[in-house]
């Protein structure tokens, strides 16, 4: 029974960070942990993420920005340079190369001394909310599953206070994702992954219970936060009703529904971004105040999320708000102050029935591998996210200083334009390039060689390939290199996109009167006006190119969308084979200053400048004028919420641009 | 110095140097509805046409339920022949939306990018107000790239009407099912088994499920196979787009096929009744069998159909459509 004399004991406090270089993210861990930060969360740039070296051509731009750049072993120990291992709680963000930071991991504490019984963290390594949400995978869904399986087989025995895997329903509300979907995906996710372990040779039927304990769980808290209370409290039924009859566990040890939380992000506004803070605090209340359903670890968003990466001070205000709701408020003096309440209870079964529902649903499909494949799943994502982005078009949903409450003073937090968000520099790439180019030079090729070639033969025999990995982690193999060796044997994959299917809903007068628009526009050019809605460069964020295609569709437009992923030349060529009179880039990891003037080069190489092109992200206010300056007819941000006047405007560039 | 040519003439030059951009507005200018492009297009069809020897580009058509996995398919069957050097285009069409007209071509990215070098060109296209039909500038567009490549493909979503629209302007119509989803049964309902040249069985690394599924092809084909008089059977083919079996198969039976086209005689045949099919359908669903029957009806538009071997099919349309408005606003 916690007292106010002895509290429970908070949960853990992180900080998910990361950039640059290995070296300044060491130096930003170890002030974080002076700063009373529990454990580390370590962000990962998206080369890393998406198994290519720093200088691959589709790093360009993309090196140290949003994450870290680990390209080799010495990267890795730079990065926990002075922090001793056996005794941290690291949290990775890594999914389609998570053995291989594992890998990385396992090497640099052997190099520490410190043997990987005694190691405690988590890899994400949930692959199926990368199909459905986060955009980094790499290998067709089976395969995938296998690897995730490798580290699972691998870590419950040589590991075993290792989490070696995070299901992770927070990506899913992040895509748009009801509670409902939330809970059931996840699930359905879970069940993938247990099933096809219980499958394997390699690890016996009595570990499937400790697999089961192993398992946690990232969720996400919006701002409705009793409901996610609810939802939390749900969560805990179904997992545990998993466990008894599906797995026929009954430790209740194991049964137990672990999850850690990074509150919702998606809600927080670019305009009146103060406001944010707010809203971050009272998310963190929905996945606190209930004991039975607290959160173990938090991770809070910055107030300037939406104006590009925080910076230290960004960070320390978050870290602050968790302290402050830990230590100063009575939140952990008392038992769960919902137990007997009838409103929490019936809210929490309603949530519950509808996900076991669905649940069900993806199950009798085939189960969430087959409701990646069929797009059932994605579809249902970008319809909810469809329904959200219009709700709040309409007003139907509130944003405070967003759709309401608009008119106030300048924020003095942004004053400073540019100064108030982290500017990666961009000597980052090019040091980094420099030293993975001189680590190569130094290494024994001969054992490198090896190294892969074992690895090659542990993924032709399905042995795990955790143990090769870290052989050839210690030879100095690269992280393009082990991912290199998996392409070959499993091939890359393209995940449905899930837009064709799905509408932007009922019509409006505003709708009626730019589908107009659109009809006359296609008398004047002789055929219906098509836009290439592109993404370049490895940014995995779809969710603003998946609604303006829905919407373009829904004014009329012929929409060609290919997904994530795509280099300037390939979005280049699309746009000329495919005829279209604009092209719609939209890039969110702050690599557009190198990407939209290599897709502007490229339509000038190809006799195509007066093209029309527009852009809409993560474009902070100088970016944006040098982008305009540049040629870019039209740039849109977050605070640019209203789809049907985005659409109404992107008839007007292309009337002038082929007038 | 050299002249400047009209643009239909520079067009044409760079059809024939296979230039992309040249490929690329070739197909928009036979999609605008302008009267001086209609015009421009026109020329450009009519004279890329008469290029258009007894051969030319094989043309097939690829088809099937949602989802089948054509798109995987043509992916995987790309290669292959690029392997053997030979240059392919596609158009893929997508259903437009009745309400607003628009259209999601999606999903595209199953054809790789990195198939998509210079001996590769895709065009999306929306099946506009056509339901589950296809769009007028789809007939167009294949003529245009059937002069550039050495193989023109079409994807579309089979739901019966499409199929006998694709017929009647391919070579060799493929039709793609997939184990246990019926689509055999309800293919057989609908009347148009005969219509097929090469049965595609897809995911076949779904097992048992995919053996069951070739063998009721094969048994509901035996019940319909009268049409092999002609002499050709039309094969069963048992393909993974994952694991890429029978891909190879597919590709021997596209070629197979038509080499039988050539040799039995059949491929003047059958393009003489695209075309005349294409220029029926064109001519009534703008002027209904009323409008036609003020030309003479359909014997008489046989008859001027075939006299009329010099004019592409689009000029055909096109005169044959003023003859019969002239026809209708006579007392
Ligand atoms: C949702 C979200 C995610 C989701 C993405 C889900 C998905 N499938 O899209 C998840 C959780 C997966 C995610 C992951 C990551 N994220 Co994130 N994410 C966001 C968040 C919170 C919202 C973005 C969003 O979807 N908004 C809703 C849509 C509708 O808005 P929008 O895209 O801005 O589009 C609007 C306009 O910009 C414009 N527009 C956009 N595109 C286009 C295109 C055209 C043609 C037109 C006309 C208009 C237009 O119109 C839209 C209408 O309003 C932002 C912060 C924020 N609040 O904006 C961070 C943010 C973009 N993420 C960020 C980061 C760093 C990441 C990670 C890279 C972290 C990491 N190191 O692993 C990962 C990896 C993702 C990857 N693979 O690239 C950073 C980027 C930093 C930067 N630019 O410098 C941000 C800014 C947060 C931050 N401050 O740190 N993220
Ligand atoms: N298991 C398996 N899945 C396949 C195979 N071929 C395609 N798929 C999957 O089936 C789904 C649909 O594939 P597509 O190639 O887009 O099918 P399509 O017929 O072109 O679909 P539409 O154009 O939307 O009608 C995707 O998830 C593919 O990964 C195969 O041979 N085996
Ligand atoms: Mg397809």
């Amino acid at each position: 029974m916690p007292t106010a004399d002895q509290p429970d004991r908070p949960w853990l406090i992180r900080t998910y960070s990361g950039h640059s270089s290995a070296r300044a993210s060491n130096a930003l861990y170890r002030d974080n942990l002076s700063k009373g930060q529990t454990g580390l969360s370590v962000a990962f740039d998206l080369p890393t993420q998406t198994g290519y070296d720093s200088d691959h051509p589709l790093a360009r731009g993309e090196v140290g920005k949003v994450g870290v750049p680990i390209c080799h072993i010495d990267d890795m120990t730079t990065l926990f340079d002075g922090i001793p291992l056996d005794r941290m709680n690291t949290s990775m963000t890594i999914n389609a190369t998570a053995a291989w930071l594992l890998a990385l991991y396992v090497a640099t504490a052997e190099r520490q001394d410190v043997a990987p019984g005694q190691l405690q963290g988590t890899t994400q390594n949930d692959i199926i909310k990368e199909y459905l949400s986060r955009g980094t995978y790499i290998f067709p869904p089976e395969p995938s599953m296998r690897l995730t399986g490798d580290v699972v087989a691998y870590t419950v025995e040589e590991i075993p206070r290792w989490n070696p895997i995070n299901i992770c329903s927070y990506h899913l509300q992040e895509a748009g994702a009801t509670p409902v979907q939330e809970i059931a995906f996840a699930m359905a996710t879970a069940v993938a992954v247990l099933d096809s372990v219980r499958e394997r040779d390699d690890v016996p039927d009595e570990a499937i219970g400790r697999v089961f304990g192993r398992i946690s769980f990232f969720l996400n808290a919006g701002m409705r936060f009793i409901e996610e209370t609810c939802k939390c409290r749900a969560m805990n039924a179904i997992w545990e009703e998993l466990g008894r009859e599906r797995y026929a566990i009954d430790e209740a040890k194991m049964l137990r529904f672990r999850y850690g939380v990074q509150v919702n992000s998606l809600g927080l506004s670019e305009a009146q971004p103060e406001n944010n803070i707010v809203r971050i605090a009272l998310e963190a209340l929905g996945v606190t105040l209930s004991k039975e359903a607290r959160t173990r670890s938090l991770q809070l968003p910055a107030w300037n999320e939406a104006l590009g990466l925080p910076r230290p001070w960004d960070q320390q205000l978050s870290l602050r708000t968790q302290q402050i709701l830990a230590h100063e408020t009575d939140l952990l003096e008392h038992e769960d102050i919902f137990d007997g309440s009838h409103v929490i209870e019936a809210l929490t079964r309603e949530l519950g029935d509808a996900a076991r529902q669905e649940l069900q649903k993806v199950l009798e499909m085939g189960g969430a591998v087959a409701g990646v494949e069929n797009a059932y799943m994605k579809e249902a994502l970008v319809a909810s996210h469809a329904r959200r982005v219009r709700a709040i078009e309409s007003g139907e949903l509130t944003v405070v200083g967003v759709n309401r409450f608009r008119e106030g003073v300048a924020s003095p937090l942004t004053e400073r334009g540019q100064e108030s968000i982290l500017k990666v520099d961009d000597s980052a790439e090019r040091e980094q390039v420099e030293r993975l180019r001189a680590f190569r030079s130094k290494r024994n090729a001969a054992e490198v060689q090896a190294a892969l070639r074992h690895l090659a033969e542990s993924l032709a025999n399905g042995a795990s390939v955790v143990p090769a990995s870290i052989r050839a982690a210690h030879a100095g193999a690269t992280t393009g290199e082990w991912a290199d060796t998996l392409r070959k044997q499993f091939g890359q994959y393209r995940a449905p996109t899930g837009v064709s299917r799905v509408s932007s809903g009922t019509t409006s007068e505003s709708v009626e009167t730019v589908r107009k628009r659109v009809d006359d526009l296609a008398e004047k050019l002789g055929r219906r006006p098509k836009i290439l809605v592109g993404k370049p460069g490895l940014d995995g964020h779809s969710n603003g190119a998946e609604q303006i295609a829905v919407k373009a569709r829904d004014v009329g437009m012929e929409v060609v969308y290919d997904g994530i992923r795509l280099t300037p030349g390939e979005i280049v060529q699309s746009a000329r084979d495919e005829g279209v009179h604009v092209i719609g880039l939209s890039i969110l990891s702050g690599s557009h200053g190198v990407l939209v003037i290599d897709v502007l080069e490229g339509l000038r190489q190809e006799g195509l400048q007066s093209l029309p092109v527009v852009v809409g992200g993560i474009i902070p206010e100088q970016d944006a004028s040098e982008l305009s300056a540049a040629g870019v007819a039209r740039i849109y941000t977050p605070k640019d919420f209203n789809l049907t006047q985005i659409m109404d405007e992107i008839v007007d560039v292309v009337a002038r641009a082929h007038g | 110095m050299v002249r400047s040519r009209s643009p239909v003439s520079r067009l044409l030059s760079g059809l024939s140097a296979a230039d992309r951009s040249a490929v690329s507005q070739a197909l928009n200018l036979v999609d605008d509805q302008r009267p001086k492009e209609r015009a421009a297009a026109l020329e450009l069809l009519d004279r890329l046409e008469q290029r258009d020897d007894a051969g030319g580009a094989v043309r097939v058509g690829i088809t099937g339920a949602p989802g089948a996995g054509k798109s995987s398919l043509l992916n995987a069957l790309v290669e292959t022949l690029r392997e053997q050097e030979r240059t392919i285009g596609i158009i893929a069409v997508d259903p437009s939306s009745q309400q607003s007209g628009g259209a999601l071509l999606g999903d595209r990215m199953r054809i790789g990018f990195s198939a998509r070098e210079s001996g590769v060109f895709l065009r999306s296209m929306a099946a506009r107000d056509r339901l589950g039909g296809l769009a007028d500038a789809t007939y167009a567009s294949v003529a245009i790239l059937s002069a550039v490549f050495d193989l023109v493909f079409i994807e579309t979503v089979g739901v019966g009407q499409s199929e006998c629209d694709v017929a009647r302007l391919v070579d060799s119509l493929i039709f793609v099912a997939q184990p246990g989803a019926g689509d055999t049964l309800q293919f057989m309902k609908a009347g148009i088994l005969e219509l097929p040249d090469i049965f595609v069985v897809n995911k076949a690394d779904f097992g048992a499920t995919a053996e069951r599924a070739r063998n009721e092809l094969i048994a509901g084909l035996g019940m319909a196979s009268e049409r092999d008089g002609e002499g050709w059977q039309a094969p069963v083919i048992l393909t993974s787009a994952r694991d890429e079996s029978g891909i190879k198969e597919l590709a021997e039976a596209i070629d197979a096929h038509r080499g039988w086209l050539e040799t039995s005689g059949e491929l003047p045949v059958r393009r003489a009744r695209g075309r005349l099919g294409f220029v029926r359908d064109a001519l009534v669903r703008r002027y209904g069998e009323y409008g036609l029957d003020h030309i003479g009806g359909g014997a008489a538009l046989e008859a001027r159909v075939a006299e009329a071997s010099e004019y592409s099919t689009f000029r055909l349309v096109h005169e044959l459509g003023s003859e019969i408005e002239e026809a209708l606003r006579r007392p």
